[in-house]
């Protein structure tokens, strides 16, 4: 067996660990994050901090216990209170924030640490049955770490491969189109004790995809060309060609990309900060996975020229962690862009145009994707979502105007730079001008990503996608909308279907309920758990939905669901808990027998199983009989 | 939803049943604190199962007063017992709407509770858990009682105070919506 | 000098500053708004809300709604009041709230605001959550059973003490409120019993040891008089020492 690493010099800052040599293989007992002592914790975090000083973005709290996890695959508490000590935060903090993101964990995972996507396509695509595979054979109880350390297997939320799923990620690495024959192997090599890197490089290959190219995808720029079309036309006359074109944000929201630049241009204060939102964790999205696999350069290239326009010095690519594999080749990416001239100090010759990217990994947090909680997170810290105002282009990163667009808004600038106003605008509708990728998943036979104008249909994307008998389609992810086959003359646009991308079909043979389910579970996993009628009616509505399921709820119970969904809507801080119950509350309305099927036939039903209430009881007192037992009612009375 | 409002034929007494759960009979103490009202709500109702008239089971009620939660087999059935009875079915108290203080157990495993109690707890001769199946069995946690049958009224208090119960017997009975005064609203 | 400028707050006309918020204007003007996690000492948070208005068909809490100009504020229709009750409902079966075994019950917030609402019942069915007490330090003992989240130790010992002894900590419903000291234990923090952190909680979550129910039941703050009378039991009062 290999020793566990006891020296900094085996974990590098920017490589994932499977790169390393020296891949840590240990038992339970010999685990380093259990009794680490004192000045390992030090001499590590004294290397951490080192680095950091080169790479702003590091030194971030988020990314320091990053790299202790995949260092001890856990946060061990002598680590919290060193770090704690040398960044001068109370050791709480860096609790509080260990206790928020859900890659992070106090005690440690299993040397393997292998994660399920839990989106509703990778159920749809079997994964269900795939990880009690690999439990039973792993002998391991789901979400505990194996008495031998070696290996954790859990659940996760979406990992954006629904287009190659179902999907999973070991070490932080996605692993795409599971299936039986890949979970015995992957179970052996875990037996093996087979470092990460060794592993078949086929596994961790994932595709782009692409199915339908637009003009964004098609439609190529050279690199650095649109920061000389900055040079050569100057700033303002480049925020009027985007203002021109019409560029809306393509997170989903469609705030006018020219109209945020410039209040953030028009902020006075020292420092600027562009950051791209990467943090691609809407259930069925996976544009952006490709985007930054393929079309890095242009992200850049256009966050180099909003940098220009506003004036920033500083940007920041903020990473889902579950997009970890990428993380290297954008690294690469960026320093190639040094070595060009295209970043770093006057760039491009300019006398004073200097910018530079970091990047920055999430760890786990859906809210993170919502921009101010994605700020918070960047100055390392719990991911809520701020009070507004004051908005980031006012006061945003480290209280400075900041802008924050979605890598998909950031290419379209660039291209825009260099091809003009028109270009947009040749595409797309009145008020959404250009094109969307769309990421499809689900009861399709090409799943992938497409690129539409603005204002095509959903029934054109369903034929283009080869989905027959639709039941329903899931736009804009699980916080979206739930379309029935009579909207399907319906089109994507800011003036009908908004979307961030996710576009999930369901077929005619799909219970819808799962869906319903898998989402409701979703956003009780993922509430930052600020305010109340999102954390606790969040809870509340998904005890409903399972009451549901389980044939237990009566009418009075869907009255209650709506009333509970309503509320959060109504009174959420932020857009998570407003969205929340949207797919509950919209299938009540649009797909009601998939509730009344499953109703009780009766007025009132408990909130509790009583019987299986008295099981503890059962089992100390040793007692089964007939009082021991409480029956299912036969209906009472009238009631209500 | 809107709570029913009682309708009673005329020139008819309602009927009224009581009972207590897992509670100290504190709200019962507290109906009996209504004095010499007491000779006024005998004219206004006629009383069914009650610890006030030791009838152990419960007829056709127009109302129901269920004081303490829910916390074994027994409270499980007299509350449904009550429920099928009764038109109108009312918590009394803390236990009742909350679980009030036997829920302070809910932070514990039944097991620890009985063993504390039978097996390990001071003075205790003969350590055995009991197991005749006479004895109610207990649930794992203690339920307020609208998590096991429909509710129609809450009373909240620890006990809800005399001029409540009140309040709300000759507003129910009067067919009137009740409605509290200010004071007449506490949770202790 | 420019001319007073107001909205309407329930058809009342409530003036305001340049920066006010709604629930800053009202409570200068002695309107009451129900509010939990809002303190006028501190920035508002906007977590608990509690303090839901209406403004022209949209909902804002407004401890943090910017005041503006010909604003139409509703703040005590029954729907706005039903809102209001059901995320005290929230509450109240989020944690274990078991009022006569309180030491706060008859001062408490959580309990008054609900009074205020006419919140009768808890509704919805209860998590029974299980919670621990923190009882080691000398003076001040934790109960997490009672906690809302409402953030104000945490930004009272911060800004105030300048100490950093609360932090809200984890996720979702597994959010709470954790001690910054070595063993993570109160008793180890830098926590005194004359910090405000240690007189702010709007609950019965962070209590003084030894002196429980010292007021006699009719006399505390909430036995006769609302809260929207009264006003809080963690503002500042001159007359308290």
């Amino acid at each position: 067996m290999q020793e566990p690493p006891d020296s900094i010099q085996q974990i590098s800052l920017t490589a994932p660990p499977w790169t390393d040599d020296n891949e840590s293989i240990a038992t339970q007992e010999t685990h380093p994050g259990y009794a680490l002592q004192m000045h390992q914790a030090e001499s590590f975090i004294n290397e951490l901090l080192a680095r950091a000083d080169a790479r702003p973005a590091s030194g971030s709290l988020l990314q320091y216990l990053c790299l202790i996890q995949r260092q001890y695959s856990c946060i061990p508490e002598t680590t919290v209170h060193v770090l704690a000590e040398r960044l001068s935060i109370p050791a709480s903090q860096v609790f509080s924030v260990i206790d928020f993101y859900t890659f992070l964990h106090r005690t440690p995972r299993g040397d393997f640490d292998i994660l399920f996507s839990n989106n509703i396509t990778d159920r749809m695509l079997g994964s269900q049955a795939l990880f009690g595979r690999l439990c039973q054979i792993l002998h391991v109880e789901p979400g505990v770490p194996r008495a031998d350390g070696r290996v954790t297997v859990d659940w996760t939320s979406c990992t954006g491969l629904c287009d190659q799923g179902p999907g999973m990620l070991v070490n932080g690495i996605a692993v795409s189109s599971l299936d039986e024959k890949r979970i015995n192997e992957i179970a052996e090599q875990v037996e093996n004790k087979t470092p990460l890197k060794q592993w078949p490089a086929d596994w961790f290959e994932i595709k782009d995809n692409i199915q339908r190219r637009d003009i964004l995808l098609s439609d190529q720029i050279v690199n650095g060309s649109a920061i000389e079309a900055l040079i050569n036309k100057g700033a303002e006359n480049l925020l009027q060609a985007i203002e021109q074109s019409g560029l809306r944000g393509r997170g989903g929201a469609g705030f006018p990309t020219a109209k945020k630049w410039r209040f953030c241009r028009d902020t006075k204060a020292d420092d600027y900060y562009v950051v791209c939102n990467a943090d691609e964790g809407e259930p069925g999205t996976f544009k952006d996975r490709v985007l930054l696999n393929s079309y890095a350069d242009n992200l850049f290239e256009g966050m180099t020229v909003c940098a220009g326009i506003i004036g920033a010095k500083k940007g920041y690519l903020y990473l889902r962690g579950e997009y970890l594999y990428l993380r290297e080749a954008l690294e690469e990416t960026l320093q190639q862009r040094r070595q060009s001239g295209l970043l770093g100090n006057n760039i491009l010759g300019q006398e004073g145009f200097d910018f530079d990217i970091d990047i920055h990994l999430g760890a786990g947090a859906y809210i993170c994707g919502e921009e101010s909680a994605l700020l918070e997170s960047l100055e390392g810290k719990r991911g809520i979502p701020r009070k507004r105002p004051p908005y980031p282009v006012n006061q945003g990163l480290f209280g400075k105007p900041t802008v924050i667009n979605n890598v998909e808004t950031f290419i379209n600038a660039a291209k825009i730079a260099v091809f003009g106003a028109d270009w947009l605008r040749a595409a797309g509708t009145e008020q959404s001008a250009g094109t969307k990728l769309l990421s499809i998943s689900g009861d399709c036979e090409r799943p992938g990503i497409y690129e539409y104008p603005f204002g095509t249909s959903v029934s054109q994307i369903l034929a283009d996608c080869g989905a027959a008998d639709t039941q329903a389609v899931q736009v804009a992810g699980a916080a979206g909308t739930t379309l029935t086959a009579d909207a399907f003359e319906r089109s994507i646009c800011f003036e009908d279907l908004a979307t961030g991308g996710s576009f999930m079909v369901f077929n005619q043979q799909r219970e819808l309920l799962a869906m319903v389910k898998n989402f409701s579970d979703f956003f009780r996993h993922e509430s930052c758990g600020f305010c109340t009628p999102c954390r606790v009616g969040g809870a509340l509505i998904n005890d409903l939905v399972n009451k549901v399921m389980v044939g237990h709820a009566t009418q009075l119970d869907l009255e209650e669901m709506k009333n509970i969904g309503s509320l959060m809507q109504q009174a959420s801080h932020c857009g998570l808990g407003a969205t929340a119950p949207n797919a509950v509350l919209q299938t009540l309305e649009k797909f009601p027998d998939i509730y009344t099927a499953r109703l009780a036939n009766r007025s009132f039903e408990p909130a509790f199983d009583i019987d299986a209430a008295l099981a503890p009881s059962r089992k100390i007192t040793r007692r089964d009989d007939p009082g021991a037992h409480i029956a299912y009612e036969p209906e009472q009375s009238s009631k209500p | 939803m809107k709570p029913p409002v009682l309708t009673i034929e005329s020139g008819k007494k309602p009927r009224l049943a009581t009972a207590a759960l897992c509670g100290c009979f504190g709200c019962h103490m507290s109906l009996l604190d209504i004095d010499e009202r007491i000779l006024k709500l005998v004219d206004m109702v006629e009383f069914d199962r009650t610890p006030l008239t030791d009838i152990k089971t419960v007829g056709e009620c127009e109302i129901g007063l269920i004081e303490g939660g829910v916390a074994n087999t027994e409270n499980v059935e007299v509350l449904r017992d009550f429920r099928r009875h009764c038109k109108i079915l009312v918590a009394v108290g803390a236990c009742a709407v909350n679980g009030g203080v036997p829920a302070m157990r809910n932070q514990f495993d039944v097991q620890d509770c009985l063993e504390e109690v039978y097996l390990n707890g001071i003075g205790v001769v003969d350590p055995q858990i009991p197991d005749d199946p006479e004895i109610p069995l207990l649930l794992d946690k203690v339920h307020p009682i609208h998590e096991v049958v429909h509710i129609d009224y809450f009373l909240p208090g620890c006990p809800p105070s005399a001029d409540t119960l009140w309040t709300f017997l000759n507003e129910l009975i009067e067919g009137k919506e009740i409605s509290f005064p200010y004071s007449l609203i506490h949770y202790d | 000098m420019s001319a007073t400028v107001t909205f309407l707050l329930d058809g009342k006309a409530i003036p305001f500053q340049d920066g006010d918020t709604v629930m800053d204007a009202a409570l200068r003007a002695g309107e009451y708004i129900p509010h939990l996690c809002h303190n006028p000492e501190f920035t508002p948070h906007g977590s608990c809300r509690v303090c839901i208005v209406e403004v022209n068909g949209r909902h804002y809490s407004a401890c943090t709604l910017p005041a503006a100009e010909n604003m139409n504020v509703d703040n005590s229709s029954e729907a706005i009041m039903a809102k209001r009750r059901s995320l005290l409902q929230m509450l109240f079966v989020e944690g274990n709230h078991i009022c006569p075994a309180c030491e706060k019950s008859g001062a408490c917030q959580l309990q008054a605001v609900a009074y205020y609402t006419r919140m009768l019942s808890p509704h919805f069915p209860h998590f029974f959550p299980r919670r621990s007490i923190d009882a080691t330090h000398p003076d001040i003992i934790f109960y997490h059973n009672r906690c809302i989240l409402c953030g104000l130790c945490e930004r009272a010992s911060r800004d105030v003490d300048g100490k950093n002894v609360f932090t809200i900590s984890g996720r979702g419903m597994n959010s709470r409120v954790i001690f910054n000291s070595d063993s993570g234990k109160l008793g180890d923090s830098e926590l005194s019993i004359s910090d405000r952190a240690a007189s702010i909680c709007p609950v019965g979550a962070i209590l003084p040891k030894s002196k429980g129910y010292q007021v006699p039941i009719g006399q505390r703050l909430y036995d006769t008089r609302p809260i929207s009378l009264v006003g809080d039991s963690n503002i500042r009062r001159n007359d308290k020492t």
